[in-house]
């Protein structure tokens, strides 16, 4: 399981305005595209180099096709770059503040401790 | 040696400047009684006539990424880009260009590295709302040259809170001994209980009424050993999954110093989470 490379992902699609809108309309070719192209590109560093050894586990890349933010919290995704993310792709298809209401609310069976976030 | 004209702890809330420009429907029913008290809080560092301000926050995985995080940086540039494009996005918050004070910079990174903080540092550092919210409260003319100060709040393993203390007793000391005849003032911001993600974020009060009013208490009375004697990396999961922001509350308070209380301390109640506003006046109450 790679936090890192959840968190990796969130943020560089948050970071992107074509690839929020490349999210948001095609989750399963994007987090594909993402995977092959992206996971192993180090940011801010040389272009020709990139790491060799990144990739999803079946599972998280399962939540990220289906946009699933309980399960992302759940593995422990960092909650901050989730929500701005998610906030960025489905707010405007709500009323004031609707969305990030329904989005806390969706996970109100967690109690304390949640995940770790550590990377 | 230059002079500490006024140490100011404040929440950021990057809703402010959206919630005072609004008008007519899209003006919310609290923006009257926020934007009053952001006025009045922004007197306090008015009367203080700074000259230069260290603005402390965090960044939030703007410039700074997991691949090479640092704990503390200094920023040290002519200028300083600000605001991006997910904050415009997302609050609709302006882009601004601040200048720096790069001699305060120089001096705060030498005496820092020598008093034992291993700071890093940045030429070239894009700041983000965590020191913008407060120029848009505290001097929305952005006029000052600033040294910005970025802490790690957000991205575990943090220091420990006692850290953040000592680290603002040093900003404190580090300023006080700039050979210039400046007046400075300290200004940093952070957070009472909140969460962010989780579900608990963006209800109708911080998630942590409780939590809010200790932490108020201890702030307004300098209070560092009750503050510390209950604060812990752990214990700040439990008021909300972001506050650990509180921590740069605590290097504020080590920079107003121990035992000292605020002369201006104000709240506010806000859906979301708690506004709190603290000034000091190292020089004695100004008239």
């Amino acid at each position: 399981m790679s936090k890192y490379l959840l968190d990796k992902f969130l943020y560089t699609v948050d970071r992107d305005p074509d690839l929020v809108e490349r999210y948001r309309s095609d989750p399963e070719g994007t987090v594909d595209w993402w995977e092959s192209e992206m996971a192993n590109s180090i940011l801010n560093c040389h272009g020709g180099e990139s790491s060799t050894w990144l990739s999803f586990t079946d599972d998280e890349r399962r939540a990220l096709v289906e946009q699933d933010h309980v399960t992302l919290f759940g593995m422990g995704a960092h909650p901050f770059l989730t929500l701005t993310l998610f906030i960025a792709m489905f707010e405007r298809d709500h009323g004031p503040l609707e969305y990030q209401i329904a989005y806390g609310k969706a996970m109100e069976h967690l109690t304390l401790p949640y995940p770790d976030v550590a990377t | 040696m230059a002079t500490v004209a006024a140490v100011i702890a404040s929440t950021h809330h990057p809703f402010y400047l959206k919630a005072s420009t609004a008008t007519g429907a899209d003006r919310p029913p609290f923006a009257d009684e926020w934007q009053a008290k952001i006025e009045a809080f922004r007197e306090t560092l008015t009367r203080a006539e700074p000259d230069v301000l260290v603005m402390v926050g965090s960044d939030h995985f703007h410039q700074l990424w997991l691949d090479n995080m640092p704990q503390f940086l200094v920023g040290k540039a002519p200028y300083f880009d600000a605001n991006w494009y997910n904050e415009e996005r997302e609050f609709g918050l302006p882009r601004m260009t601040l200048r720096g004070e790069e001699e305060l910079s120089t001096h705060i990174l030498r005496n820092g590295l020598d008093m034992d903080f291993d700071l890093a540092f940045s030429n070239e550092l894009r700041i983000d709302h965590s020191i913008t919210c407060p120029i848009i409260t505290l001097r929305p003319q952005a006029d000052l040259p600033i040294v910005p100060i970025y802490t790690n709040i957000f991205a575990p393993p943090l220091p420990q809170p006692k850290r953040f203390v000592q680290l603002g007793k040093a900003i404190r000391e580090m300023v006080e001994s700039w050979p210039s005849d400046q007046r400075v003032a300290i200004v940093g911001t952070g957070h009472l209980s909140l969460e962010l993600g989780g579900p608990r974020q963006f209800g109708p009060h911080g998630p942590d009424p409780e939590f809010d009013r200790k932490a108020v208490e201890w702030i307004a009375n300098g209070d560092l050993d009750g503050c510390l004697g209950e604060v812990s990396l752990d214990s700040l999961h439990a008021p909300g999954n972001a506050t650990h922001g509180f921590m740069d509350f605590m290097l504020m308070m080590g920079v107003a110093g121990d035992g000292v209380k605020a002369d201006y301390t104000d709240s506010l109640d806000l859906f979301h989470t708690m506004e709190a506003y603290f000034t000091w006046y190292p020089e004695g109450a100004l008239t």
